[in-house]
C-alpha cells in the first residue's frame, strides 16, 4: 500500500518537474534575449551583459533550469511585462473569474449531458440517439470563439435578452467587495440583488458555451459507457427479476457507469480551462484566459509560461483527484 | 508478369471488405466528400475564386452584405469573402497536412519502440509523452506559438509539437497487443530482426487505429489552427486564414455580421467533414472502439 | 405448466439476412426437471432466454404456442412478462462475476427482487433476505449480505445469485449452465444445493447445459438440441438407448475410467441433422 502511494507521488513528481521542464524550454526558445526586454533596448552593452549576469543567463543550462525551479517553488513565477506585478500576484487575481466560469460550464454541461447520455443510450437508433449525436458532432467541429461571437451578436446586441462582455455591468463593477473573486457569490454576500442580476445575465452566455462544448463530450461519453452497460450480463439477470425498466437504467446501469463518468467529468472540467482562453478573449471574461491571451500579444513571456504553468498544474491535478475518485468509487479497487 | 505475394492479396482483400462496411456509412460518404471537396477548392482555387483575396477596393465594396456579385459580402477592407475562403483553404490544408505528417509519425515511432522495447525505454518515452498530455493542447500550442513568433511556420510547428502524444500512446496499445500475438514469436523464431518486426509488421499493423485517431483528430487541429489565427498567432495579415478572418470581422459582428459568419461556418462545415470521415474509418477499421 | 410450441428464434444479420438462433422448438413441461443439451450455437440458452422474454434486443421471437400456466407469453404486454419474472419464471445466469452487479451489495440486490414483486417493509425484507441466504447453505448470512460481489468466491456467488431469483418463490426456474463457470468439486455442492430447493418447492426445473453426464443424474427428461433443433427428447434413465447419431455421438466421446477408449472417438457433425 505505502509502495503503491510512493510511486504515486514520485510518478507525479516526475511529471511536475517535466511540466517545469517544458515551460523552461518554451521560454528559452524565445528568439529575443530575454535580458533585452528586462534591461529595455536603450541599455548599454555593459548594463545588458549586468542584467545577462543577474538573470544568470551566463550559466549552464541545467543550472538556470535549477534556479527557476527553486523560485517556482518559492511561488515566484517572474514579473509581468504588461501589469508589472509579479505574475504569481496577477494570477491569484484573474484565476477566480475563470474558475466560476468553468464551474457553471460544468453544472450546465454535466446536468444536461448525463441526463440526454443516458436518454441516447436507452433510445438507441432511434431519433434521440441520433439527435443526440449531432448535437456532440457539432460540439466537436464548431469553433467555439465563433459561436460565442455569434451568440454575443444574437442573445445580446439583437435581441438584448442577455448581458454583454465583461463579468458585470460596468456601473456595479467596483460596487461589490471582492471577497472571494466569485462574482455570484460576492453579490450574494453584500446582498446587492441588482447586482446579482447583472452578474448572473452577465455569467450564462459565456457559461452556457462552455457547457455546450462539454455537454457535447459528456453525452456521448454518457452513451458509449450506459451501451456498454446496458448489454452486460448483470441487467439481463436484474431484467429477469422482474424489475422496471427504469430502475435497471437508473439505478444498476448508470451506477456502473457513474464510475468511469465521473472522472470524465473531472477531465471536461479540465477541458474547460483549455475552452475559456478563447471563450474569455470573446466575452472581455478577466479571466486567467484573456490573461495569458493578452499577455501572448504584448510578448509578455513571463505572464505567458506562468499562466501555462498554471493550467499544466491544475490539469494533472484535476487529473490525480478523477484518479483517486475512480479508485475510491468502484468497490472493485478497494 | 509481376506475381503479387499472398500477404498482398489479404491486404487488399481486407482493405475492400474495409471499404464495403465503411461506403454503407451515408454520413461517412459525406464526410468523404466534402474532404475531397475542400481539396479540390483548395486545389483550385486560383481559377475559382471570382475576386482577388488580398487587395480590395477600400472606396467601393468595402463591408457589403452578401448579393449576387459578392456571395458571401464583402469585409472590412473591401476583399470578396468568398474569394478569401477559397484561398483560404489552402492554408487550412497545408496546415492540416503538415502537422499530421509531421506528429503522426513521431506518434507512430514513440509509441512503437515504447511498446516493443518495454523496460526502460517504454518508462523514458511513456514520461515523455505523460508530460505533453498534461498540458491541454491549445495552451501548450498558444504558449510555443508565442514563444516562437507568430507566422505559419510556426503555428504548424506548435500543433505538431502538441498534437503527437495521443497518437504515442494508441501507437503503444497498439503494439503492446500486437506483441503478445503467436505468429510475432513464429517470425521471431524464423529469425527476423527487431527492426524487420518493428517496421515490417508491427507498425503496419499498428497504422489502421493511428490513421483513424489522426482523422478525428484533424477537426481539433484545425480549431486549434484558426484558435491561433483568432488570436493573431499563424499565417499574418493579409494573408486569408480562416481564423484571422473572424478576428478581423468581430469588430463588425454586430451590424455586418457576414464578415465573421463566413470563415466560421467554413471552418464547421471542415471539422464536422473530418469528425464524421474519422467516424466511419472508425467504424470500417476497428468496430470494437465505436459503439 | 409450460408449453412450447414451435419456437423460431431469429436475428438479422450485418450484410442484411437473418440468422435463425432456434428452429422450431417444442416440448411440455410440468412440475418435473427437463434438460436441454447442446453445443454452443446450439440454440439452448435462447429457448430459455425466450421463455422470460430476455431475447437480445432486434430478436425476433415467434412461436404457435408459449403458454405458461395457460397464458399465452407472447401475447402478453411487456408490464404483464415483466411481472411474471422473477416471481412466476426466474432464470439463474452462468457466471457470477459477470451477472451480479458489482457496485451493489449483496444483500441490497437480493432484497431487490423480493421488493420488486412484493410489498414488504425494511425489517421484513431483511429477514428474507437473510433467510435466502441461509436456504442456499451460506453460512454466515449477515455479513455475506454485507459484501459486494467480488468479494466472494464463484460457488458462493453462484448460491447468491440462486438466492437472488427464488427469493421471491417462483414456480419455474430456468437454469442456464449454473455450474458451468465453477470448479469441479464446488460444480456438485451448487448442485446439491439446486437440487434440494427445487424438490424443497416442488418447483418445474429447465436445465440448459453442454454437459450430457450431469444433467443424465440430475434430471428427469432429456432435450438434445442442434443448430436450433431439438433432435431427439428422452428419459434421462433411458439415456443409453437414445436412437440419434448426434445424441449417441456425443454418449460415445464421453470417456469412462475404466473402460480403455483408444483412440478416443470425436463427434461427427451430419448436415442432415440440421
Amino acid at each position: 500500500m505505502m509502495r503503491k502511494f510512493a510511486g504515486l507521488v514520485a510518478s507525479l513528481l516526475l511529471t511536475v518537474i517535466g511540466l517545469l521542464a517544458v515551460t523552461f524550454l518554451i521560454g528559452r526558445v524565445v528568439p529575443t534575449d530575454p535580458a533585452l526586454s528586462v534591461a529595455g533596448d536603450r541599455a548599454t552593452a555593459a548594463q545588458l551583459a549586468a542584467v545577462r549576469e543577474d538573470l544568470g543567463l551566463n550559466r549552464p543550462l541545467y543550472v538556470q533550469f535549477g534556479r527557476y525551479v527553486a523560485a517556482v517553488a518559492q511561488g515566484d513565477l517572474g514579473a509581468s511585462l504588461l501589469t508589472g506585478n509579479a505574475v504569481t500576484s496577477d494570477i491569484a487575481r484573474v484565476f477566480p473569474a475563470t474558475l466560476e466560469l468553468a464551474t457553471v460550464g460544468i453544472v450546465f454541461g454535466a446536468a444536461i449531458g448525463i441526463p440526454l447520455g443516458v436518454w441516447a443510450a436507452v433510445r438507441r437508433g432511434r431519433l434521440a440517439d441520433q439527435l443526440v449525436r449531432l448535437m456532440g458532432l457539432v460540439g466537436y467541429s464548431a469553433p467555439i470563439f465563433w459561436l460565442g461571437l455569434m451568440a454575443l451578436a444574437l442573445f445580446y446586441a439583437r435581441l438584448g435578452w442577455v448581458g454583454g462582455p465583461g463579468r458585470i455591468n460596468v456601473g456595479f463593477l467596483y460596487s461589490v467587495e471582492a471577497r472571494s473573486g466569485l462574482m455570484l457569490l460576492d453579490c450574494l454576500l453584500a446582498g446587492d440583488w441588482e447586482a446579482l442580476r447583472s452578474a448572473a445575465s452577465h455569467l450564462v452566455l459565456p457559461g452556457a458555451l462552455l457547457g455546450y462544448f462539454s455537454l457535447a463530450y459528456i453525452s456521448r461519453m454518457t452513451r458509449s459507457f450506459m451501451l456498454k452497460e446496458l448489454s452486460a450480463e448483470y441487467v439481463v439477470a436484474a431484467r429477469a427479476k422482474g424489475l422496471s425498466e427504469a430502475r435497471i437504467v437508473w439505478r444498476h446501469a448508470l451506477r456502473n457507469a457513474a464510475v468511469p463518468l465521473l472522472t470524465v467529468v473531472a477531465l471536461s472540467y479540465a477541458g474547460l480551462l483549455e475552452g475559456s482562453v478563447l471563450t474569455e478573449t470573446v466575452f472581455s471574461w478577466p479571466g486567467l484566459g484573456q490573461y495569458i491571451t493578452n499577455a501572448l500579444q504584448s510578448a509578455d513571456m513571463n505572464a505567458v509560461l506562468g499562466g501555462t504553468l498554471v493550467v499544466g498544474a491544475v490539469f494533472i491535478g484535476i487529473n490525480l483527484l478523477s484518479d483517486l475518485l475512480y479508485r475510491w468509487l468502484d468497490p472493485r479497487t478497494r | 508478369m509481376v506475381i503479387k505475394s499472398p500477404q498482398f492479396h489479404a491486404r487488399l482483400h481486407r482493405a475492400g471488405e474495409a471499404w464495403q462496411v465503411f461506403a454503407r456509412n451515408r454520413l461517412a460518404l459525406v464526410g468523404l466528400g466534402l474532404v475531397l471537396l475542400l481539396a479540390v477548392l483548395a486545389l483550385l482555387a486560383p481559377w475559382l475564386a471570382p475576386f482577388d483575396p488580398t487587395q480590395g477596393e477600400l472606396l467601393s465594396t468595402r463591408l457589403l452584405p452578401p448579393s449576387g456579385t459578392h456571395w458571401m459580402g464583402t469585409d472590412d477592407q473591401g476583399r470578396d469573402i468568398l474569394s478569401r475562403l477559397l484561398w483560404g483553404s489552402r492554408i487550412t490544408l497545408f496546415i492540416v497536412v503538415l502537422v499530421a505528417v509531421l506528429a503522426a509519425p513521431i506518434g507512430l515511432a514513440v509509441g512503437t519502440a515504447a511498446g516493443f522495447f518495454g523496460g526502460w525505454v517504454d518508462q523514458l518515452l511513456m514520461r515523455l509523452t505523460d508530460i505533453f498530455l498534461a498540458f491541454p493542447r491549445l495552451i501548450l500550442a498558444l504558449a510555443l506559438a508565442a514563444a516562437l513568433g507568430p507566422g505559419i511556420e510556426n503555428a504548424v510547428l506548435a500543433i505538431a509539437i502538441t498534437s503527437w502524444p495521443p497518437y504515442a500512446r494508441i501507437a503503444r496499445a497498439e503494439t503492446l497487443s500486437i506483441r503478445q500475438a503467436d505468429y510475432i514469436a513464429a517470425i521471431r523464431l524464423a529469425g527476423a530482426s527487431n527492426r524487420r518486426i518493428l517496421f515490417g509488421h508491427v507498425m503496419p499493423l499498428a497504422l489502421p487505429s493511428l490513421i483513424v485517431r489522426v482523422t478525428l483528430d484533424m477537426a481539433g487541429i484545425i480549431l486549434t489552427a484558426a484558435g491561433l489565427g483568432f488570436l493573431g498567432l499563424g499565417a499574418q495579415p493579409p494573408s486569408p486564414e480562416w481564423g484571422a478572418m473572424i478576428a478581423a470581422g468581430r469588430a463588425y459582428v454586430l451590424d455586418q455580421w457576414w464578415v465573421a459568419a463566413g470563415p466560421g461556418v467554413a471552418i464547421f462545415v471542415v471539422s464536422l467533414a473530418f469528425n464524421l470521415l474519422g467516424d466511419g474509418l472508425r467504424d470500417a477499421l476497428d468496430p470494437k472502439g465505436s459503439d | 405448466m409450460l408449453e412450447v410450441q414451435n419456437l423460431r428464434v431469429s436475428y438479422p444479420s450485418r450484410d442484411g439476412g437473418l440468422i435463425e438462433a432456434v428452429r422450431g422448438v417444442s416440448f411440455s413441461l410440468g412440475r418435473e426437471r427437463l434438460a436441454i443439451v447442446g453445443e454452443s450455437g446450439s440454440g439452448k440458452s435462447q429457448t430459455g432466454r425466450a421463455i422470460l422474454g430476455l431475447s437480445a434486443p432486434g430478436a425476433i421471437v415467434t412461436a404457435d404456442a408459449l403458454r405458461f400456466n395457460g397464458t399465452e407469453l407472447l401475447r402478453c404486454s411487456s408490464a404483464e412478462r415483466r411481472r411474471l419474472r422473477g416471481r412466476s419464471i426466474a432464470m439463474v445466469l452462468q457466471d457470477p462475476k459477470y451477472s451480479l452487479n458489482p457496485v451493489m451489495r449483496i444483500g441490497e440486490q437480493i432484497a431487490e427482487t423480493l421488493c420488486a414483486h412484493r410489498s414488504v417493509s425494511r425489517t421484513e425484507a431483511q429477514r428474507r433476505v437473510l433467510q435466502a441466504l441461509a436456504d442456499v447453505a451460506i453460512a454466515d448470512p449477515e455479513r455475506v449480505a454485507k459484501l459486494y460481489p467480488h468479494e466472494v468466491s464463484g460457488g458462493m456467488g453462484q448460491r447468491v445469485m440462486m438466492a437472488m431469483m427464488l427469493i421471491a418463490e417462483p414456480e419455474l426456474l430456468i437454469a442456464d449452465e449454473p455450474t458451468s463457470a465453477l470448479d469441479v468439486t464446488v460444480q456438485l455442492q451448487v448442485l446439491a444445493i439446486l437440487d434440494e430447493l427445487v424438490r424443497r418447492r416442488g418447483m418445474g426445473l429447465i436445465f440448459i447445459s453442454h454437459d450430457l453426464r450431469l444433467v443424465s443424474s440430475f434430471c428427469d427428461r432429456i432435450l438434445v438440441m442442434y443448430a436450433g433443433r431439438v433432435v431427439e427428447e428422452i428419459e434421462a434413465t433411458k439415456l443409453h438407448e437414445a436412437k440419434h447419431p448426434y445424441t449417441r455421438g456425443l454418449l460415445d466421446c464421453l470417456p469412462r475410467l475404466g473402460a480403455p477408449r483408444h483412440p478416443l472417438p470425436t463427434l461427427q457433425r451430419e448436415e442432415a441433422w440440421k
